[in-house]
């Protein structure tokens, strides 16, 4: 295998289960994330479902107080890093190549580690629930309660190694997109003709490169502190906790642009497609959107009004926050203006894209009412802020994810999921979220704070309450009725045209459903924007290939990036029960002395070696075989 | 796209740029680098809002020798000229002149350890200062240690790259490692530059 | 149908909230929408004023959004290709210049308001000066001027500034009063946090931890019972007066022993828990349980309230700090006796 030469087919292809895990092919990375993401958001939603039920109504013992303390962390911390943040990298490896006419991304090897590292973590956190006890200080994890004074259990420790490890997968996955969009882009396509989801994709990975390394530093911070007796947050060893805030917040709130985003760019390309006009105002939207973004790194401390930072710093920071109404408000009626003077059809697809206009609206005003911060003392963590980032990720985020999946589901399976299910899924899961959450921004207004296990009665907060909680029921259904429309739709034959929506606009479409391994077999040309639909006004059935059929390179699949997340995650379990008394001497012995957390690292870099010293020549898919598939 | 033309055939005057994966390495680790940029920057801001807080242990100016920092700073800034030498031997396609300058920039970053290393058990064995002592120590030592790693794990990747170079020559799947290699510890050097005026000078002054 | 559909989806939140607004907007003593102080009612001028511009917005949005949907549906038939707009620079001005404006409205009062409630009027003669202490999981008041400390119920007098300083002994917790105004972090010590808050009229008004800060997060309640001048400074003797300790001999040793290690009554005993002095006039037991003299439904009689705590302290505030009773040697009966000490320890104001 290490001689083979250019032209060698000598390359070992796997089949089944090796196939998955050792696959460098971005397709099957991107259902890889769709699965590993669906399942921890099947995990987040039963624990929103509990948290929910809890809360029916006034002092229920559903779970116990330390119980729900669990829940919402792990709630929150699993949705926002291991549900949606997947889903999204799911359909950016799904779709991005294929929108700027690639054969792969920049680094198929790398994609692949991002994918298992960011797995290894979400399991490690997961793994907190049979081990001991989930992390319980809450998603911000806000010392001094994430403390090992006050958090004894090894909770914040799974959540902190978790975090870093699913962390430095989604850097990975950053800098792959960033340098993806930047080099591998067909010829033609220049970056203002690049499809709007491409777009925020591209400012997503901007984001995710320069936020994430900032809680990767907070996270060690506090595992130091955990871990190592460090003093970081401990006042009384010279440490401040206010200072976890700022880290946690300068990393957290570009986070929630990271997640909006591509929701974004999803709408972007579902609304002109279904109302068969091309987007309105494309040029102030890709303004609008690396506003936003820069904007997003400049408003953190609007989440620490209330901590005391002084009315200059508040007024400044309202002021900032504020001003981000302004390029989502060009989004919001360049949609509107899409739409307007097209032809809507309702698909699935269409009617969540739809129902995030308006939905997403309310999110955006209670959040500019948020940033006014004499009001946010009064808003600041009750449940008026629950339904505002609820809003926003679910009405905004979840949305633009089910519309990106209905819409993409042909491109990457083949099969055109089922639309009357579909339609069932959206008004259950719209009625169900407008009802769980609308009400819960008076809960928070009438004074119940958030975070609580329980609420005394007599507080007007009983039926609001029992109407939330059949909300989330309902939703819960939606989701169900969604996974229903997966499995029915899975046992059907693959069939569906290349352009199932027929009036497809972007490159993806131009190709079959789903695309052969390569993706083009000739790279497009592409000549201006929405560049498959100007081919088609063009009266052309394809697009203009860029080049002649010739031989393709492709890259080797590899074990080794499972391997690695393998050995950080041993890593992890090393560090983090270094400092635990065990009863068992043998066990005191590789984990007190750090060898569990030593051969973690040394799997790791072993792989990391291997991965320098072998070259990966990949292999070729030579013409006959191009010339075959087409005609089969 | 593919690099099977050059590999036996001449190589190109930047053979770090002659393929397409070469180009997205070199770009790939740019991008790598603006995110190390915002964790050291993380970092210093961590040691800035925390370096007064000595929690009655020693206090900076107590505690540095600027001799010894001056030395390391020495050194490592002598390394990041090697390791210059050794791209420009890369690029005039001199292997032999390109392996000896990077030993010798591995060289002088394992000196730059040992200084590193004397210092730390220093501070910890005699001065009993250590990450639990205060607020201050924690965030020294994180911040020193995170960059002491990455020199660390240069040190053992460029003498990957060495033994890599003997054996299978200056190829364009071999130069862009050994620039991007380069990139890397140029930045670290450039992060070092800033502890020695952020951490060492900055304390001895006050 | 899909129609009826949009437009009954509208409508709910319409009649969610006449049906609040019918309601009376909450409770007096703890709703945000019916301040009883002028902190309160400023902030909530802000928030009617946002809210109003906001529903603006969504008139707007919602009106365009519902013409389109109705007005630009795909007809049968329907396959000429519609003319494909790439922009239109008036209209993208005017949707960028609009909302700039809104947030200018929004802004001005926001900058005037951020600087009133963020005026620290520690140093003024003027205000009634009270230390807040947050615990795991209960409050502590320390008046410095006065030289009294008390626990859970704070005594405020109305129409005066009270200027708090707010930190805390463990955790970050936040201090809470909805009825009279915005939330405060308690934090450790070297960042801690001023505010200050006026009552408008005698009541008991609610107060609320609104920082997770542990299990008993939501039951870390306490009571600002706002008085007239006079009675505030009869509080204030009554405070002051020499312990009351149970009749019992035997009964009040073991109560010095035991209890008064954390907790004080009077001018005797520790304080690492909450004060008991004239628990009995207090509104609550331990936060959560709600004492039948505030005359307010869900209520119990202080001593069952007493009783119920003392039996079991984890089953009402789980990871409290303080020891189960029995485990300190009472007797089901003794318990009983010390409850019905506390909740006859009334203060005479």
């Amino acid at each position: 295998m290490a001689h083979a030469h250019a032209h060698s087919h000598s390359v070992k292809r796997y089949t089944g289960i090796m196939d998955w895990l050792t696959t460098v092919d971005h397709k099957k990375i991107g259902i890889l994330y769709l699965i590993a993401g669906g399942f921890f958001f099947g995990i987040g939603g039963i624990e929103a479902i509990l948290i929910r039920l809890q809360l029916i109504k006034p002092m229920n013992d559903l779970v116990s107080a330390q119980v729900f303390n669990e829940l919402i962390t792990m709630h929150g911390t699993t949705m926002i890093f291991l549900g949606v943040m997947p889903v999204i990298f799911a359909l950016m490896n799904a779709v991005i190549p294929l929108q700027i006419g690639a054969r792969d991304v920049a680094f198929p090897f790398l994609n692949s580690l991002g994918f298992w590292t960011f797995l290894f973590g979400g399991l490690l956190l997961n793994l907190s629930w049979i081990m001991g006890g989930a992390p319980d200080a809450g998603w911000t994890s806000y010392p001094p309660l994430s403390s090992t004074d006050y958090s004894p259990t090894h909770g914040v420790d799974f959540y902190t190694i978790g975090l870093q490890i699913a962390g430095l997968g989604t850097l990975i996955g950053g800098i792959n997109f960033l340098a993806t969009i930047i080099t591998m882009r067909a010829p033609g396509m220049s970056f203002m003709r690049m499809p709007m989801f491409t777009w925020t994709a591209f400012i997503t990975s901007a984001m995710i490169l320069f936020a994430f390394p900032a809680i990767t530093v907070g996270l060690v911070l506090l595992s130091f502190d955990r871990l190592l007796g460090a003093n970081f947050f401990d006042v009384a060893g010279g440490g401040n906790p206010v200072l976890w805030q700022h880290i946690f917040w300068i990393f957290g709130h570009p986070e929630v642009y990271i997640l909006i985003l591509p929701a974004f760019g999803i709408i972007s390309e579902v609304i002109p497609t279904f109302s068969r006009k091309r987007l309105f105002g494309y040029s102030s939207m890709v303004f609008a959107t690396i506003l936003i973004a820069f904007l997003g790194f400049m408003v953190w401390a609007h989440h620490m009004f209330t901590t005391g930072l002084g009315p200059v710093a508040n007024a400044l920071f309202s002021i900032a926050t504020m001003l981000i109404a302004v390029p989502t408000g060009i989004k919001i009626f360049n949609w509107l203006f899409t739409m307007w003077g097209g032809q809507i059809r309702f698909t699935s697809a269409n009617l969540f894209a739809i129902g995030f206009v308006p939905t997403f609206v309310m999110g955006g005003v209670t959040g500019v009412m948020l940033a006014s911060a004499p009001a946010d003392f009064q808003f600041h963590d009750t449940y008026f802020v629950v339904a505002h980032f609820h809003y926003v990720i679910v009405g905004g985020l979840v949305f633009g994810l089910f519309s990106g999946l209905h819409y993409w589901w042909p491109k990457m399976f083949g099969r055109v999921l089922n639309e009357t299910l579909g339609k069932w899924t959206f008004w259950l899961f719209a009625i169900g979220f407008h009802m769980t959450f609308f009400v819960q921004h008076f809960l928070g207004l009438l004074g119940m704070q958030r975070r609580i296990v329980s609420y005394l009665p007599n507080q007007n907060f009983d039926e609001l309450n029992f109407i939330s909680t059949i909300g989330a029921i309902l939703m819960g259904i939606g989701v169900l009725a969604f996974l229903a429309n997966v499995v029915a739709t899975s046992r059907k034959p693959v069939g569906a045209a290349a352009d199932p929506w027929e009036d497809g606009r972007t490159l993806e479409w131009s190709i079959p459903s789903p695309p052969p391994e390569y993706n083009f077999k000739q790279i497009p040309l592409v000549r201006g924007i929405d560049a498959y639909w100007k081919e088609k006004m063009a009266g052309n059935k394809e697009m203009t290939p860029s080049e002649p059929v010739g031989p393709i390179h492709m890259p080797s699949p590899s074990i080794l990036p499972f391997v690695m997340s393998l050995g950080l995650f041993i890593a992890g379990l090393g560090f983090m029960f270094s400092t635990e008394d065990f009863s068992n001497s043998f066990m005191s012995l590789i984990f007190n002395k750090y060898i569990v957390l030593i051969v973690g690292l040394l799997i790791t870099f072993a792989a990391m070696i291997a991965r320098s010293l072998y070259d990966d020549h990949g292999y070729h898919i030579e013409v006959e075989e191009l010339e075959g598939e087409g005609k089969a | 796209m593919s690099h099977a033309e050059h590999v036996n055939g001449e190589l190109p005057h930047e053979p770090e740029k002659a393929t397409l994966e070469g180009r997205n390495k070199v770009l790939g680790f740019w991008l790598f680098l603006g995110g190390e940029a915002v964790l050291f920057g993380t970092l210093f801001a961590t040691f800035l809002a925390l370096r007064g807080q000595n929690n009655e242990g020693p206090t900076a100016s107590e505690l540095f020798s600027l001799p010894i920092t001056a030395a390391a700073t020495l050194i490592l800034l002598v390394s990041s000229l090697t390791s210059v030498f050794a791209i420009q031997a890369l690029h005039r396609h001199n292997i032999e002149k390109l392996k000896l300058w990077l030993i010798v920039t591995v060289a002088l970053g394992l000196g730059f350890l040992g200084l590193e290393i004397y210092e730390f058990y220093e501070y910890i064995v005699h001065e009993s200062f250590n990450m639990k002592t205060s607020a201050f120590s924690s965030a020294f030592y994180t911040l020193v240690g995170f960059h002491g790693a990455h020199v660390a794990f240069g040190v053992v990747w460029i003498s990957l790259l060495i033994a890599q170079l003997y054996r299978k020559g200056l190829t364009v799947v071999t130069a862009p490692k050994v620039y991007v290699s380069a990139m890397y510890w140029h930045f670290i050097d450039v992060v070092w530059v800033f502890i020695f005026s952020v951490v060492y000078l900055l304390g001895k002054v006050g | 149908m899909m129609k009826r559909w949009q437009a009954v989806k509208r409508l709910l939140p319409l009649m969610a909230m006449f049906a609040l607004v019918l309601s009376g907007c909450g409770r007096e003593d703890l709703s945000v929408l019916r301040p009883q102080g002028p902190v309160a009612q400023g902030q909530l001028d802000l928030i009617k004023l946002s809210i109003s511009i906001m529903i603006v917005v969504m008139v707007v949005v919602f009106g365009i959004a519902a013409y389109v949907l109705v007005k630009f549906r795909r007809k049968k038939g329907q396959d000429e290709i519609p003319e494909q707009v790439e922009g239109n620079h008036k209209l993208e001005i005017i949707w960028t210049a609009i909302p700039l404006l809104l947030v200018l409205v929004l802004a001005v009062p926001t900058i005037q308001k951020v600087f009133a409630y963020g005026a620290n009027d520690w140093n003024d003669p003027e205000a009634v000066k009270v230390e807040v202490t947050s615990h795991q999981f209960w409050w502590e008041f320390t008046y410095p001027d006065h030289g009294v400390k008390t626990a859970q119920e704070l005594v405020v007098p109305v129409g005066k500034k009270i200027a708090f300083q707010l930190k805390t002994n463990d955790v970050l917790h936040s201090f809470w009063v909805p009825s009279l105004g915005g939330k405060m972090d308690t934090n450790t010590e070297g960042s801690v946090n001023y505010m200050t808050l006026v009552a408008d009229k005698a009541d008991t008004y609610i107060g609320k931890c609104a920082e997770l800060c542990g299990p008993s997060h939501g039951f870390m309640e306490f009571r600002v019972k706002a008085v007239d001048d006079a009675t505030f400074e009869q509080w204030v003797t009554a405070m002051k007066a020499p312990a009351v300790l149970p009749a019992d001999a035997a009964l009040a040793e073991k109560f010095k022993t035991n209890c008064l290690s954390c907790h004080a009554v009077g001018d005797q005993g520790g304080a690492m828990g909450p004060n008991l002095t004239g628990i009995g006039s207090r509104e609550t037991v331990a936060s959560i349980l709600l004492n039948d003299i505030s005359g307010n439904p869900g209520t119990k009689p202080t001593k069952d309230n007493m009783v119920e705590w003392l039996m079991e302290p984890q089953a009402v505030k789980p990871g409290n700090t303080m020891p189960n009773p029995k485990d300190l040697g009472f007797s089901d009966e003794e318990i009983e006796q010390i409850a019905d000490y506390l909740a006859n320890y009334k203060l005479d104001y």
